[in-house]
């Protein structure tokens, strides 16, 4: 089996253990308790911010940190004006390449 | 509907882009699109499968990414305890950031029939299936042929950015993020990625913790 084969399986069988943990085995249990959704609500800003984080500080990047903090920037602010994944795309994209450009 | 196929389509011939790029068949890219149907993750894990990066990095990565999709699961499981077991089995393999979001606004705000409630889901997550396997399996066929003064990894991180700024809805979420950041670009130096957990489990342990002692 081929190593991307095997990735996918273990990321898929994950993924969907996590996608069930309460859809699945609701059945008649109602609303989670107030700690419990404390912490579940934390989940998303953490992970994500630390994603970001981790590839916008990435020293290994093939592109310069000012690059990527000022395509980041205007993605943020396209996001902030209009909620378009496809606008903030292609407004970072368009940034980092000329950036890039005017650096190197 | 249409605006988010919009978003979607462009964010899965990327996926394929980049898989190809990578040196993925097009029958892996697809096969990750069909078991996965999880588009950061995908793109995440593509992209660590290319640098050679330890299985268990790769894996690991992937499912920090996706367990954002515990909230939605703990959210959206109340609505739907009177749905049938099959109809929740086809929601779990569906359940992404744009059918939960849709989802559970309408949800909250008006009451709908277990029936209803099935079919509205399926509505939107069945076409978001559909576009996304073509949009990753045209990108996986004509890419690799993609200039490299574009770094395409890069789009990951914008996606990120779009999602995350929506999540800061209030203040122990943004102390959440913040310390989230901090601590992984803190910890960057560990190995394995490492750094996202012990990233991510400090935004967590911070956010919840002022959220108890100060509200939201």
């Amino acid at each position: 089996m081929s190593d991307v084969l095997l990735a996918t399986l273990a990321i898929a069988a994950g993924t969907f253990a996590i996608r069930a943990s309460f859809l699945l085995t609701a059945g008649d249990r109602g609303r989670v308790s107030e700690s419990t959704e404390r912490v579940l609500r934390m989940i998303p800003p953490a992970a994500i911010a630390a994603i970001v984080a981790l590839q916008l500080s990435d020293p290994e990047g093939s592109t310069s940190l000012v690059a990527r903090l000022m395509a980041a920037a205007v993605a943020v602010v396209v996001t902030r004006i209009r909620a378009n994944l496809v606008l903030a795309l292609v407004a970072g994209m368009v940034t980092i390449v000329v950036v890039e450009a005017l650096v190197s | 509907m249409a605006p988010l196929a919009l978003g979607v389509a462009p964010f899965g011939l990327v996926v394929g882009v980049t898989a190809a790029d990578q040196g993925l068949s097009v029958l892996d890219a697809a096969g990750m699109s069909v078991l996965v149907f999880a588009g950061a993750s995908q793109l995440a894990a593509i992209d660590l499968l290319g640098e050679g990066a330890p299985l268990l990095v790769v894996v690991g990565t992937a499912l920090v990414i996706n367990l954002r999709m515990l909230m939605y699961s703990a959210s959206i499981g109340p609505h739907v305890t009177d749905v049938s077991f099959r109809g929740r089995l086809a929601m779990t393999y569906l359940l992404v950031d744009q059918d939960y979001a849709l989802s559970i606004v309408r949800w909250e705000t008006r009451r709908e029939t277990a029936r209803a409630k099935l079919a509205y889901f399926l509505g939107v997550g069945i076409p978001l299936w559909v576009i996304w396997q073509v949009a990753t399996v045209l990108g996986a066929l004509f890419g690799g042929e993609v200039p490299d003064a574009i770094p395409l990894e890069f789009t990951i991180t914008l996606v990120f950015l779009a999602i995350l700024i929506p999540v800061l809805t209030d203040r122990p979420r943004v102390l959440a993020a913040l310390v989230a950041g901090s601590v992984a670009i803190a910890a960057n130096s560990l190995p394995a990625n490492l750094a996202l957990v012990v990233g991510s489990v400090s935004g967590i342990v911070a956010g919840a913790a002022a959220e108890a002692r100060w509200g939201r």
